[in-house]
């Protein structure tokens, strides 16, 4: 019989919750990495027992946990305890924390500064990895965006990064800024019908593509319209949130941006509004349902300052038609007194059908519905503030 | 042998109980303390000084007999009871909480 297995990070370690395909009673462990933000967990799809995780600290910094059995034990990649540190041959073993731009003369040029808040330049300082993305077919392969925004690439399970470059010196890094989480590249979607395709989201900068494996990007925004930047259809500088593909449509990308949901047929070479009769089109999250392409969810909230639902009701929209017609998903969901947000990692389905789907809050409640989203029930209640949710389908 | 204390969660990582006792090569300074640390622990590299530049992370502390030498230079020198073990190197997060 099918199973899941939910990982949850939140602002003080993580959560691991596995049921069955009925998805009704739920094994909780954790917290593991008590004490420490779990900024996102994910599963290799090419072997489910492969998790990555990010634990970071302000005051010790990063850290990248893996497991080999579906996050039972962990360990960091690289660095076992009481082992030499050095190869054979002299060689440093890996260091799985250490994310070092390139700043090479061949490679790491041209460097830039980016925009701080103040419009001033500042040179890019690494603070956490935001998102870990492993590759769709080889559990070793895995990437990971970062906070200040770049894309780094893993090819030996963790032990040592390397960042991609081109993206960050393509031209118009000079004119990314942070938001108000700070400058991350939150977003990585993997092409599965070309392994030589990613699209990336940074916050505030906007989608990239690159379609030679992550050597040269491109700012894909046309059609994003950005009240709060000077030029508001910019080539970058837009906040995007959140943006997700359903693997059997590539070509097709929705996009939860800082204000409006957007959707590109055309991958991201222009973009359109969708959010129709939403009550608000600002929100964090947004993901497709596993066995309907036009078919998807997000969380509105009130406004970018009053980050909670609009009047005290939690409700997740859902659109069958691909944008613009949505319905609110109630049952089950407090619809007063709520003041919850969720964020842009935390809301992730299952493949199973019914397909579930899964959402975190940083009231610390872990909804499930294993009926599409019609009705809800939470799994845990009283969690730390949850910052990512991520679902495995289990043989 | 030289004691050094970890903040809880470093002793986590490093998966110790308690203090640290290392022996270290050479003149015992702030720098090559960490150094031994570091090499006996290389899950901890990262996590007091930053792996390029070697500065300690901005909310760590490093106290000896009772001094903070957190912005002394590296190459200084502990002081004789840390370097015989009746006392311990610590390593300390700063306050945080309410």
């Amino acid at each position: 019989m099918s199973a899941v297995r939910v990982l949850v990070g939140t602002r003080k370690g993580a959560f691991v919750m596995t049921s069955d395909g009925k998805r009704e009673r739920w094994d909780v462990s954790g917290p593991h990495f008590a004490g420490w933000e779990i900024y996102h967990l994910k599963g290799s799809p090419a072997d489910p027992n492969r998790l990555y995780a990010s634990q970071s600290s302000g005051w010790f910094g990063q850290i990248i946990q893996r497991s080999d059995d579906g996050g039972k034990t962990w360990h960091q990649p690289g660095t076992p305890a009481g082992e030499p540190t050095t190869t054979p041959e002299g060689m440093p073993k890996g260091e799985s924390n250490k994310f070092v731009y390139d700043t090479s003369p061949e490679t790491g040029k041209p460097l830039t500064t980016h925009q701080w808040y103040d419009g001033t330049p500042h040179p890019w300082e690494f603070k956490r990895v935001w998102h870990l993305e492993p590759s769709l077919t080889d559990p070793d392969t895995v990437y990971a965006g970062v906070e200040d925004a770049g894309l780094f690439r893993s090819t030996d399970g963790g032990q040592m990064w390397q960042e991609l470059p081109g993206l960050r010196g393509h031209g118009s890094g000079r004119s990314w800024a942070p938001g108000a989480g700070g400058m991350c590249l939150h977003t990585i979607i993997l092409d599965p019908s070309d392994p030589n395709r990613i699209f990336i989201a940074i916050s505030a900068a906007g989608t990239f593509r690159t379609d030679d494996g992550g050597k040269t990007w491109r700012p894909i925004n046309r059609g994003l319209h950005s009240l709060y930047i000077p030029n508001p259809t910019a080539e970058v500088g837009h906040c995007v949130h959140r943006i997700a593909m359903h693997r059997s449509r590539p070509g097709v990308l929705f996009m939860q941006k800082h204000w409006d949901v957007m959707r590109s047929d055309d991958a991201g070479e222009s973009w359109r509004e969708i959010s129709g009769n939403l009550p608000s089109d600002f929100g964090f999250p947004i993901d497709v349902h596993p066995h309907e392409p036009d078919t998807i969810y997000v969380v509105p909230i009130k406004s970018d300052s009053e980050h909670y639902p609009p009047d005290g009701k939690l409700r997740v929209y859902r659109s069958r038609t691909g944008g613009n017609e949505w319905e609110p998903l109630t049952k089950g969901l407090p619809q007063s007194h709520c003041y919850v947000n969720v964020l842009r990692d935390a809301m992730a389905v299952d493949s199973l059908d019914p397909c579930g789907v899964y959402f975190g809050t940083t009231g610390g409640q872990v909804y499930a519905s294993a009926t599409a989203g019609d009705s809800w029930t939470p799994i845990v209640r009283d969690l730390p503030s949850v910052v990512s949710v991520e679902v495995q389908t289990l043989p | 042998m030289i004691r050094v204390v970890l903040p809880a969660h470093l002793r986590t990582l490093a998966r110790v109980d308690g203090e640290v006792k290392l022996d270290v090569e050479g003149p015992a300074t702030l720098a090559s303390v960490l150094d031994a640390l570091e090499a006996r622990y290389p899950m901890l590299r990262g996590t007091i000084r930053d792996h390029v530049t070697r500065q300690r992370r901005a909310f760590l502390r490093f106290f000896a007999c009772e001094q903070d030498l957190s912005h002394e230079p590296p190459d200084t020198p502990l002081p004789d009871p840390i370097v015989s073990g009746a006392e311990p190197f610590l390593i300390v997060g700063a306050m945080a909480g309410g």
